[in-house]
């Protein structure tokens, strides 16, 4: 995280949340963008949230809050947030974290669901959302691929509340939840990986069904419906009952090490069948991206897509993968409005944008055509 | 946006990809985006309501409840977890119990959880043998509804405790 706050302290404003998965720091992070573990619980003896009135919702977060007191995990920076009483623009800039749902921010427009609250916990980037479509939703999210030790994470959280809470389970059917779909272990782990070279070999598709005839399901980057921008996929698992945790997610890093290997073969046939083709696509994206006027979030998403990749094939030498990691959110509507101070049309967001991308792609650029900025490999990490 | 390939429906799947030597992104809509092997709405955007509409034929793996009447604890009929593909309280899952089975058969291909125990709040993980006799009971359920895989999974289980308590 920024590493700029004094000695001990933990950040507890919104802006300084939610941000460490994007630090390039896990396995095969120039692939795997992030790992995201999550598991959908509820308490026995309420009504599902999207049949319990204001009364309960509001009980709820109450006895959530108290259990995760008494585990001690809202010390030493852990926080809650009642959605409620965040700022919109908060809200909708931790939904870009992919930290927060768009259920529990509800809509921009409007208010958000009662006793919508998010908990981050003081050990490691874990928390959990409460009130959404179960009552709660504990999550890791990390950046790499880190399925075991966001599991471990999660799986930690779930054992420490679950001594203090009443989770509604199931002698045959595991943990209960409000859609079937999640029902018995209630757990849904997800990668998002970025696969330029199968997309480009148009090896997609093949490896796509693949995935889905093995019991896994893979979507765009906002979650569920959500449209597949900047060759970004997410792979997921589609059961959740009748296999046990760790087979889900030995089964889901299994594939997804798998469609990683396809992934490096394709960037390699690619750099062999097509080298002048491929460095000409790098560096007019990267040309673009450090040069242009005003960007679209989807333009700048495929153009950093083209970036990302040729930094992996070594045809690029800046910025970093954590540069471009980001851009990817603080290219996001709600972040440039809070960079702004103020609300943005969309033709005004472009051109925020544009700004944003070339301010962050000059600071790290190696070219020599900023005067007076950094000399290449200026990297601030110490080694 | 309209669907480049069919101009009729919504496009709702963007592609990158590179054609001639140029890069692009194709906008298709779901029916086109499937006909090039990319199955968007089956994977990506498929709510459960939409899947329970898919199978309505049969009508008899739908929850009818019991006598057909809505949870008692909750007041959720059937009609209303067919319109949403959601369950209204935990209570649901036992008052929708018979017809659900067949339901989770389809969704998961089994109907018996075999990951994590609960034991209930206050209780330590470490109560062997509550986990065992637990254990045991599934495992039957599971020998009785020819889950086998489900039934493998739960004698390892059990091998492994009673292996712990010698
Ligand atoms: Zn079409
Ligand atoms: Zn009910």
């Amino acid at each position: 995280m920024t590493g700029g706050n004094g000695a001990g302290s933990t950040p507890t404003r919104v802006e300084d949340r939610g941000t460490s998965w994007l630090d390039a720091s896990g396995s095969d992070h120039e692939i795997v963008l992030s790992t995201r573990v999550r598991l959908a619980r509820n308490l026995q003896g309420y009504v599902f949230s999207v049949r319990a009135g204001a009364e309960d919702r509001l009980g709820i977060l109450d006895r959530v809050r108290g259990a995760l007191a008494a585990t001690g995990r809202l010390e030493e920076g852990g926080v809650l947030w009642e959605m409620a009483d965040l700022e919109p623009v908060d809200r909708r800039l931790l939904h870009e974290r992919h930290i927060v749902s768009r259920e529990l921010i509800g809509p921009d427009d409007g208010t958000p669901p009662v006793g919508a609250a998010l908990a981050i916990t003081s050990s490691g980037p874990c928390g959990l959302m409460i009130n959404e479509e179960d009552h709660l939703r504990l999550q890791s999210l990390r950046n790499g691929m880190e399925l075991e030790a966001a599991w471990g994470e999660v799986s930690a959280l779930d054992e420490a509340l679950g001594r203090e809470l009443p989770f509604a389970f199931h002698h045959e059917f595991g943990f209960l939840t409000c859609c079937p779909t999640n029902v018995g272990t209630g757990l849904r782990a997800s990668v998002l990986l970025h696969l330029p070279g199968l997309v480009l070999t148009k090896e997609i598709s093949k490896v796509l069904q693949g995935i889905s005839q093995v019991g896994l399901t893979y979507r765009g980057l906002y979650g569920e419906g959500s449209d597949i921008v900047g060759n970004f996929f997410q792979i997921s698992n589609q059961t959740t009952l009748g296999k046990s945790e760790s087979d889900l997610v030995d089964h889901l890093r299994e594939i997804v090490g798998q469609v990683v290997e396809y992934e490096k073969r394709a960037r390699a046939v690619l750099l062999r069948e097509a080298p002048n083709v491929l460095e000409d696509k790098v560096w007019r994206a990267y040309g673009i991206l450090r040069h242009a006027r005003s960007l679209s979030f989807d333009e700048t998403m495929n153009l950093l897509s083209g970036v990302r990749l040729g930094l992996t094939l070594k045809l690029l030498r800046t910025p970093r993968v954590r540069t471009l990691n980001e851009i990817m959110i603080f290219a996001q509507s709600a972040h440039l409005e809070r960079r702004a101070g103020r609300t943005l049309d969309e033709g005004d967001a472009d051109v925020y944008r544009a700004s944003l991308v070339r301010e962050r792609l000059a600071a790290e650029s190696g070219d020599g055509s900023s005067p007076g900025e950094p000399r290449p490999d200026a990297d601030k990490s110490t080694r | 946006m309209l669907c480049e390939r069919c101009q009729e429906r919504t496009a709702e799947v963007h592609l990158t990809t590179i054609e001639n030597d140029e890069m692009a992104t194709v906008h298709l809509c779901a029916k086109c985006a499937e006909g090039q092997g990319i199955s968007f709405t089956a994977a990506a955007s498929a709510p459960l309501a939409d899947f329970l509409a898919q199978i309505s034929g049969g009508a008899e793996e739908l929850p009818q409840g019991v006598r057909g009447e809505p949870c008692p604890y909750c007041g959720n009929s059937s009609d209303d977890f067919r319109r949403t593909g959601r369950l209204g309280c935990p209570e649901c899952y036992a008052h929708f119990e018979g017809q659900l089975r067949g339901l989770l058969r389809r969704i998961h291909g089994s109907t018996q959880h075999v990951g994590r125990l609960y034991l209930g709040a206050g209780t330590g993980a470490e109560d062997r043998h509550t986990k065992l006799r637990s254990l045991r009971l599934r495992l039957d359920r599971a020998v009785e509804l020819e889950d086998f895989e489900a039934a493998a999974e739960l004698r390892d289980q059990i091998h492994l405790l009673e292996g712990s308590e010698r």
